[in-house]
This record gives structure tokens, sequence and C-alpha cells, in this order.
């Protein structure tokens, strides 16, 4: 009985190690922020006022690039007494970066398409950022040659090998190339659109759009609907539309605006016929934007910070906060605020925003998985060569983007990007799925993912490390851009300016930077301080 | 199993029983004369490889035949064990030095380029082919021993075997190496050792029994090897040996690129990726006209950047002058700068230049190092790459790469680029010439012929402008001063045409390269 028993106990006792699964991966790796416990925290609500009010003259709420931007126009109009709060550790925003002993690379938006001309605000930071050149005997700007993306640019996976560029071109029919020239011309046609009083019908950023009613019918239907009237039917030509749409905008062509849609295409071209503009990118992705940005802020960037609670009271707006480095709840008195925060934050955060705002839960936000690869070396590749963009055609996913290409390493180490975004229609319902994600179901989707691709994959990583973006992008849905409750959402609320890329309808850094500058710009008014026009 | 068990216990103990008249003794001498040549062969194939690779002949030479004597010793030793079926053991003997003997060549091969325990597979290779052949000559003589009478037997059998030694000592250097290869001999004598063994099936039918398996394992291994040699053409060796047409005395995997050495019609040859890159009999010609004429510009010039020549050529040309201080060469690959100081040809060729104490050697991509390391200027740079036929290539010839080059130089120093041939890819020799200017640079390109590349083009550059120099060193073997100043008039065939600026982001040099010498190959 005794022996029995001691038996029993030390059968127990093994059963644990025995259970001990062989690790499923021969690498190692981390869920990283966002900080989403400490987002959600703010839902609880009911945060007792700090024991002092700081005074300051302006309050950027949100250190992502259009708090930032807000922020290096304020200290550029001479003004000194501002403050930036950022809940994450790090500033950036879906702009973010991060490094190890391999390489930089981003987290998440990891280029920018070179401006034209009249994008003075994206030419001011550029050439601030050493990247602007000159400008060439049209006028056109010119970019220093490291920043712009290194061919070659892009490859696609399909059957079974890379293929370059992002369009098959291999084993297209007659027809498929016939609607590819078509669905390129009507682009022409949008490009060099312009209305009476000589707008754009597409620009980068959207403020210098037209609105003239043409352009506008666009957003009633989707792009779908917009590519069916026309008879776009080619299964080519649509899936790389619907790439377009998952990559910019985290949604498909049946939940994506035609007008989003055709933006992508029009506002990127330099002229019609001619090509898209290239690419402007660095090792960091806009992480290296950022780092610019962060260092004209200086000091009046608060990092860990979170607003709790913005209110207006008589002498000001008083704004709490929970500052998670120190452990103490602080508090501000702001002449101005700048939200630079999401919509569904400033609902939890602003007093009365909620029913003064409805307009603001048309805004969805498309989740997101992000995953950084470190690999030991890099795969054999017997077919077309490492581009900077790497696509697998037959994937939910967007697939790679390489850090080392823009930095010429071209042997040993390096890392890779990884997108996905979740493109289901209902967002929330997407989100749960991703939330519900543990690091091991991560590193399973990235690496089923690319197995096609890289069936040696496994061996060479040495690390995979996951982003779960909750709320990464806005969707650009039928029906919202044009929406005058939804263009309403950019108008201050009291004191309180917005800044964010949701209010364009989409997310692209010029959109936020635009939307940094003209709440900036308004605050400045506001405050009575002569200056002209970045934007 | 084992039905097949209790017929070798049989047959092992009928044999001793019944001594076999009808054995066809002279025929089996003849098996004596071919398993001599082969076993020759084995050894020959194993000194030359060894070396071809490791240099020092005399050294590779005399272990490998001591190693091969000395195991053919532990053979004959080895084979008093042996005792009944001796018959059939020496059909499966045959089999096994076909086997070993034969792959002995592509296994060395491989080992060498994929291992780094390269001399314990050739010793333990010719350890393993002496030990087996080394049994095969005690067996035969002992199956004929009874047919035969010893004094008859010992003289004949050694006879053919000396005989064979000599057939295989004249044919290999003469007949084998030049028109098959150390890979396809091999495996030859590999099937010839095999067909021994098939034969001997029928000669010693009567010792054997049943032979009907032994048959199909002879056939199964001659196959094999037919197989290894019909399909040489896939075998990466064999098939460099074919696109060579010489032989690869020299052959490695690096990191970086497959970097390959041939020998043949008096000269040798360096190849990195299947892509010539010197030919010792007129790579003085490459050479002199990559360094000197800028030298004739700068003859004080006292730090040298090299970019690329990791074979050490460049670097011998650039010690000829007096005035040089340091040389710092960078070149991606510690495989082929090593190459270049151990392999025996190649550090006679470069005269031992890169173990020069005013040589540094830095092995990193050059681009990657002068984007990331600063340091006091050069006066005088090389910039000596494979040409651009790849991005990872294309990116050494862009705008970006020269503006860095610049960083790195005193405001008068001189630049040469290697710049492919003029008159093959006239417009990727210009491309060059054209980014070059767009990085800022003053170009005047040169060319002249090379016969193993063709006609051959360079582009001296400096940030000041500068006169075609007239004058060069004294004493080389292909410049003089007339020579020097000759080489910069283009003819009309390879005169300057517009191309666009190589540039980071457009690659254009990578698609016109490609494009301008599919037409030549």
């Amino acid at each position: 009985m005794k022996r029995r028993s001691f038996l029993a106990a030390s059968a127990a006792a093994t059963l644990p190690i025995a259970c001990r699964r062989k690790p499923e991966f021969p690498f190692q790796g981390a869920l990283v922020g966002p900080d989403l416990p400490m987002g959600h925290w703010l839902r609880g609500g009911a945060f007792p006022d700090p024991e002092r009010f700081e005074p300051v003259s302006v309050l950027v709420v949100g250190g992502g690039v259009a708090g930032l931007s807000a922020a290096w126009r304020l200290v550029g109009a001479g003004l000194d007494d501002v403050r930036v709060l950022e809940l994450e550790p790090e500033p950036g925003g879906t702009s973010r970066s991060g490094r190890n002993h391999v390489s930089a690379f981003p987290w998440a938006a990891h280029y920018l398409p070179v401006p034209d001309r009249g994008n003075h605000a994206v030419l001011r930071l550029l050439d601030e950022c050493g990247v602007l050149e000159g400008f060439d005997a049209k006028g056109d700007p010119r970019f220093a040659e490291e920043a712009t993306v290194r061919a070659p640019e892009e490859r696609l996976f399909a059957h079974g090998q890379w293929w370059e560029g992002l369009y098959l071109r291999a084993g297209a029919s007659a027809e498929d190339e016939r609607q590819y020239h078509a669905f390129f011309q009507e682009v022409d046609r949008w490009a060099a659109f312009r209305d009476a009083k000589g707008r754009p019908a597409f620009s980068i950023p959207r403020s210098r759009c037209s609105d003239a009613p043409e352009a506008r019918a666009l957003d009633g239907l989707s792009f779908a609907a917009w590519l069916d009237a026309r008879g776009f039917s080619s299964p080519r030509l649509r899936w790389l539309l619907d790439y377009a749409c998952r990559d910019d905008y985290g949604s498909r062509l049946d939940t994506t605006s035609a007008w989003a849609g055709l933006f992508y295409f029009a506002a990127r071209k330099q002229g019609p016929g001619e090509d898209s503009r290239p690419l402007l990118t660095w090792p960091q992705g806009n992480g290296f934007l950022i780092e610019h940005l962060r260092q004209a802020c200086g000091t009046r960037l608060n990092c860990g910070v979170m607003a709790t609670a913005i209110r207006q009271e008589k002498d000001g707006l008083l704004v709490t906060a929970w500052d998670a480095v120190a452990q103490r709840r602080i508090g501000w008195r702001a002449k101005h605020v700048i939200f630079a925060g999401p919509q569904h934050v400033a609902k939890h955060v602003i007093d009365g925003f909620a029913a003064a705002r409805p307009a603001a839960a048309r805004i969805h936000n498309a989740p997101w998985m992000v995953a950084n690869l470190t690999l030991r070396a890099r795969p054999q590749e017997p077919t077309f060569p490492p581009a900077w963009d790497n696509v697998l055609r037959d994937s939910e996913a967007l697939g790679y983007v390489v850090a080392t290409h823009q930095s010429l390493h071209d042997y040993g180490p390096t890392v890779w990007t990884w997108y996905r975004p979740f493109t289901g229609p209902d967002c929330e319902a997407e989100r749960a799925r991703l939330r519900a994600l543990d690091w091991p179901a991560c590193a399973r989707m990235v690496m089923d993912d690319l197995r096609p691709a890289h069936p040696d994959l496994e061996g060479l990583v040495a690390r995979l490390d996951v982003m779960r973006w909750g709320h990464a992008m806005v969707r650009p849905a039928p029906g919202l851009i044009w929406d005058p409750d939804f263009l309403a959402l950019s108008r201050p609320f009291g004191a309180i300016h917005f800044a964010h890329t949701e209010l364009s309808g989409f997310a692209l850094f010029e959109e936020a930077q635009d939307h940094g500058l003209r709440a900036a710009e308004e605050v400045l008014a506001g405050l009575g301080h002569p200056t002209s026009s970045w934007r | 199993m084992n039905a097949d068990r209790m017929s070798s216990v049989a047959n092992s103990f009928s044999e001793p029983a019944s001594p076999q008249p009808t054995l066809k003794a002279p025929l089996l001498f003849i098996s004596v004369l071919l398993i001599a040549s082969c076993g020759l062969i084995y050894e020959l194939v194993a000194g030359t490889l060894s070396s071809y690779l490791l240099g020092d002949s005399v050294t590779q030479f005399s272990t490998v035949i001591g190693v091969y004597l000395s195991a053919m010793g532990l053979g004959s030793w080895l084979s008093k064990f042996l005792q009944r079926g001796l018959a059939r053991r020496f059909v499966d003997l045959e089999l096994a030095v076909a086997l070993v003997g034969g792959c002995s060549a592509p296994i060395l091969f491989q080992a060498f380029a994929h291992t780094h325990a390269f001399r314990v597979v050739l010793y333990g290779v010719v350890m393993a082919v002496g030990t087996l052949v080394g049994l095969e000559i005690p067996i035969l003589m002992r199956i004929l021993k009874d047919q035969v009478r010893f004094k008859d037997l010992i003289a004949s059998v050694l006879t053919l075997d000396y005989v064979g030694a000599l057939f295989a000592s004249i044919l290999f250097p003469l007949l084998f190496m030049p028109k098959l290869g150390l890979v396809r001999t091999s495996l030859l004598f590999g099937l010839l050792n095999a067909s021994v063994g098939l034969w001997s099936t029928y000669l010693l039918q009567s010792q054997l029994g049943p032979t009907r398996l032994i048959r199909l394992r002879c056939l199964a291994v001659m196959a094999l090897l037919a197989v290894g040699l019909g399909f040489a053409g896939k075998f990466t060796l064999a098939m460099e040996e074919e696109i060579f047409a010489d032989e690869i005395v020299y052959a490695k995997d690096s990191a970086y690129q497959r970097i390959v050495l041939t020998r043949g019609r008096g000269s040798f040859q360096l190849f990195l990726n299947g892509n010539l890159q010197f030919s010792s009999a007129d790579e003085y010609r490459y050479h002199e006209a990559l360094v000197h004429p800028a030298f004739g510009l700068r003859p004080d010039a006292k730090r040298v950047l090299i970019c690329g020549g990791g074979d050490g050529l460049a670097v011998r040309e650039v010690l000829k002058h007096p005035s040089v201080q340091e040389i710092v060469l960078v070149d991606l690959d510690p495989a082929m700068t090593d190459m270049a100081r151990r392999q025996p040809m190649v550090r006679q060729l470069n005269g031992a230049s890169l173990d020069d104490p005013r040589v540094k050697i830095i092995n990193a991509d050059a681009m990657v190092w002068l984007q990331e390391t600063s340091g006091p200027p050069f006066d005088m740079a090389y910039v000596d790459f494979p040409d651009p036929n790849t991005y990872a290539l294309g990116k050494l010839y862009t705008a970006r790469f020269y503006r860095l080059l610049q960083r790195r130089l005193t405001d008068d120093a001189m630049i040469t680029v290697q710049s492919t041939s003029p008159l093959m890819a006239r417009q990727s020799f210009w491309c060059i010439a054209a980014t070059m200017e767009a990085a800022g640079l003053k170009v005047r390109p040169y060319h002249l012929a090379v016969p193993s590349f063709g006609v051959w083009g360079f582009a001296l550059a400096s940030r000041r402008d500068f006169d075609v120099p007239t004058r060069v060193l004294p004493g080389l073997r292909h410049l003089s001063d007339e020579a020097t100043a000759a080489m910069f008039a283009f003819p009309k065939d390879m005169d300057r045409v517009p191309t666009e600026v190589n540039r980071l982001d457009n690659q254009v040099l990578v698609h016109l390269y490609a494009r301008e010498w599919r037409r030549w190959s």
C-alpha cells in the first residue's frame, strides 16, 4: 500500500516533466506593445483629480505622427510652452520602429510616396531630415538616392516562384492585359481631372482634393461596385486592387469606397500617363521621420503618460493624466488642447464628447498583426531575387518588407517585417479574434503563411516578435469620406482641437501630419500668434 | 536471408574439398592487369586532387602514396582472416573497390567544397581504397593457388600487377586527365572494377554456387556508376568541368559565391559564380592597365584603397610603386582572400602580395564598409568588382557608391573603376562613366585588349580636372608610355552613347548589362 502510493506520487511528480512538450518552434519571441490593458483601463472611468494642475499653453494628447507634427509646428512657430503626452513608452503611434543587433525595423508604417512640389509640409520635413536634395529644372523635388526605395522594389510569389513586380504578367490573357491598361487609363483620367478652382480630384493630403460633385460621387459606392460597373472582372487586376485596399486601408474591394480605391492610384501619379511616384523608405520605416519629430519636440514629450480626462472649466481646460512611469496622478491646466488620439478614445476622455459627436461612432479601425522576424541568414532564393517588398499572392497577409534592403546589407542576418490586416467586415469581431491569439498562435500564423515561399525559413529564424494593433487603420468605407458629419469631426470642440489621420478617413503619414499642422495652426491663430501656414 | 546464409556456408565447405580444375587461369590474370590499373588510378586521382586543392604537390603525393601503400599492406595482412568463400569475397571486394574508388573524386571534391575536414576525408578515402585494393591480389592468388604452380603464379601475378600500373601511370596524365577529368576518370575506373567483378562471376562460376543474386548486385553497382558517369552533366563539378573546359583544381562554395580555379593549356583561371575573373595567361594586361595609369598622374600616392580585387593581383601591381605606404583591400569574401594567400598557384601569381606588411585586408561589403566606417583619407582608389550581373553587384556601380567613395578620398585622389567591355556592353560601359559623372567626378575612360576577356574598359576619374596620363612605371610587361596614352582613344564602335544614370532606386545598369551580354552568350 505504502509502496503503491509512493509510486503513484512519483508518477504524479514526473507527469509535468513528461507532459512538457518540446517547444513548437526552434526560436523565441514575444508579444510586444501596444499597452492593451493600460489603454482599456481608460474605460473604467471615474478617476480622482490630481493634487495640482500645472499651467501650460498647449497640451498635445497623443505622440503619434499627428501629435508630434502639431508640436513640431508649434515649436517651429516659436511657441515653447507645449507638452506632448504619449501613453506608450515610445512615441510614433503606427509609425513606431524598433532596433536590434541586426538592424532597425518598422513596427507598422514603412514608406512615404515622394511628395509632389505642392506638398509643402512633407517637403519641409524631408528637407529638415536631409532627404530633400534640391529641385530639378522643372521645379520638381529631388531626393537622396539612399532614401529612395532601392531596386528591386517588389516581387510576387505565385505558382511556386517569385516574379518581379506586384502584377503577375506571366500567363496573363489578352483580356487581362486589356483590362489592366483600361483601369490605368481610368486612373490617368482621374489624375488629370481639375475642378473649376483648378484643384485635382486626388492629391495628398486630401485637404488639397477637389470636392466637386463628380469626384465626391465616387464615395457613394464600393470599389467592387465601381469595378463591376465598368466590367473590370480580370482576376489578376482585381487581386492587385484588392491587395492595394488591404495594404493601405485594411479593407477589401467591397468594403472600400471607390473614391478611396482610386485615390490610392491617382493621388500617387506624377502626372497622367506617368509612373507612380517613387517611394521613400528607411530601414526603420517611417520611424526615421518620427526620430526627427521627436528631436524637434525635445523634452516637451512625456512618454508613458495617459490622459484620462479632459474637461472645460472657466479658466481653461483641466487635463488629468496617469504617469505610468512615476505611478502617480498628474494634471494640467491648458489654454488649448490638441487631441491627437483616435476618436474612440476621445469619447472616454473628453467630457461631453460622446453626446455631442455621434458621428465619431462611424469610424471603424481595422486591426493588424505585425511580426518582426530576425533571421540568422537568408533563405535560398533560386528565382527572382529578394526585393524590398515581398508579397505572397495566395495569402491573407501582405507579405514582408526586408529591413536591410535599404541599408544595403545584402548578406548575413536580416530582419523581415510581416504584415497582416484583419479585413473581415466586422472590425469588432476581428479585434476579438486578434486579441485571443497568444504568441505561439501568432508565430504559427506567420510561419504557415511564409512556408510556401520559404520552406527552409524555420531554421533561419532567430527571433519572432509580434505586435497586435487593435486599431491600426481607419477603413474608408463607402460614404464615410465625404460625409458632412464625419468631416465636422475635424472642427474644434471648444478649445479642444483634433488631429489624427482618422479624420481623413484613411491612414497615411501625410494625412496625420496635415491634421497635426491644421490643429496647431488653429491653436496659433487662437493664441493670436502671427504665422503663415506650413500646409 | 536465412537461405542465403545456408548456401554461403555450404559453398564455403565445398571449396577446399573440391579444387576446381576448370578455372580459367589465364583469363583471371587479365583481371590482375585490370585491377592493378584501377588501383593505381585511384591513388593518382587522390594524389592529383589533393595537390590541386591543397597545393604543395610533393607533400600531397608523398602522403597519399604513403597512406595508400600502408593501407594496401593492411589489406594484405587482413586477407588472412578471410578463409571461406574466397571467390564470393573477391567479387564483393571488386564491387566495394568499384564504389569507394569510383566515387573517390566526387566525394573528395564535395568534401573540399562543403566540409572543413577535407584532410580527414582524403586520408579516410585513401585508406579505405588502399585497404580494399590490398586485399585483392592475395585473395586472387589464393583462388589461383591450386591451379598454377607457386613460382609461376607469383611471377605472373606480380608481372601483370606492375604492367597494369605502368599502363595506368602512362594513360592517366596523357589520356584520362585531359579528356575526362578527375571525376569521370575515377567513375570510369570504378565501372571497370565492377565489370571485373561481374566477369569474375563467370570465371569463378564453379566456386560461387548460385550467381544470380551476385550478378544482380554487380549490375546494380555498374548501373550506379554508369548513371554517375552518364549524368555527370547534372553533377555540379562535372558540369563545371564542361563549362570551364579545363580541369577544376579548386572549388569552394563560400557564404557569398562559388570560387573555382581551373587549369589547362599552360595557364590557370579564376571563376566566381561561373564568371571568369582572370586567366594567368593575360591578367598582367588587365592589372597593369587597372593600376598604373592612375599612378602616372599621382606618382606620390601613399594610401591606396582597393575595393574588390581579393585575388591580390591589383595589390601586386600597386606594390611596385615605392611611394605606397599602406594598402587597404576591402573584399567581401574571406574565402577569396584566404585562397589568394594560400593556394600555391594564385599565391605565386600575386607574388604573395596579400602578405605584404603594407596590406590590410578587410572582409566586408565595400559599400556597407564605406557607408558605416570612417578613417583617414586615401589618395588612390581602385574599384575592381565583378561585372554588375546581380542587384547586389549593381549597387556597387551606383552614383551613391561613387559618392560614398569620394567621402573617403583626398580632394585630388584618383579613382579607377573596372567597367566591363566597351565593345560587348557598350551602353553598360558608358552608363558607368555617366554615373560617375553624376556623382560629381571628371571621368576619362580607357580600354585595352585582354584576350581572355575581349576588349576591356576602365574609367579613370577624379574630382578635379586632369589630363590623360602619358607616363607609366618602366619595366612593365604590357604598358609603355605610348601604349598608356593610346588606351584613352575610343574607336567609333565603342564611342560614347547616351545612357541613364545608375541609381540605387533604378539599377538600370543590371538590366542594360543583362541585355547586352545576352547577345554574346
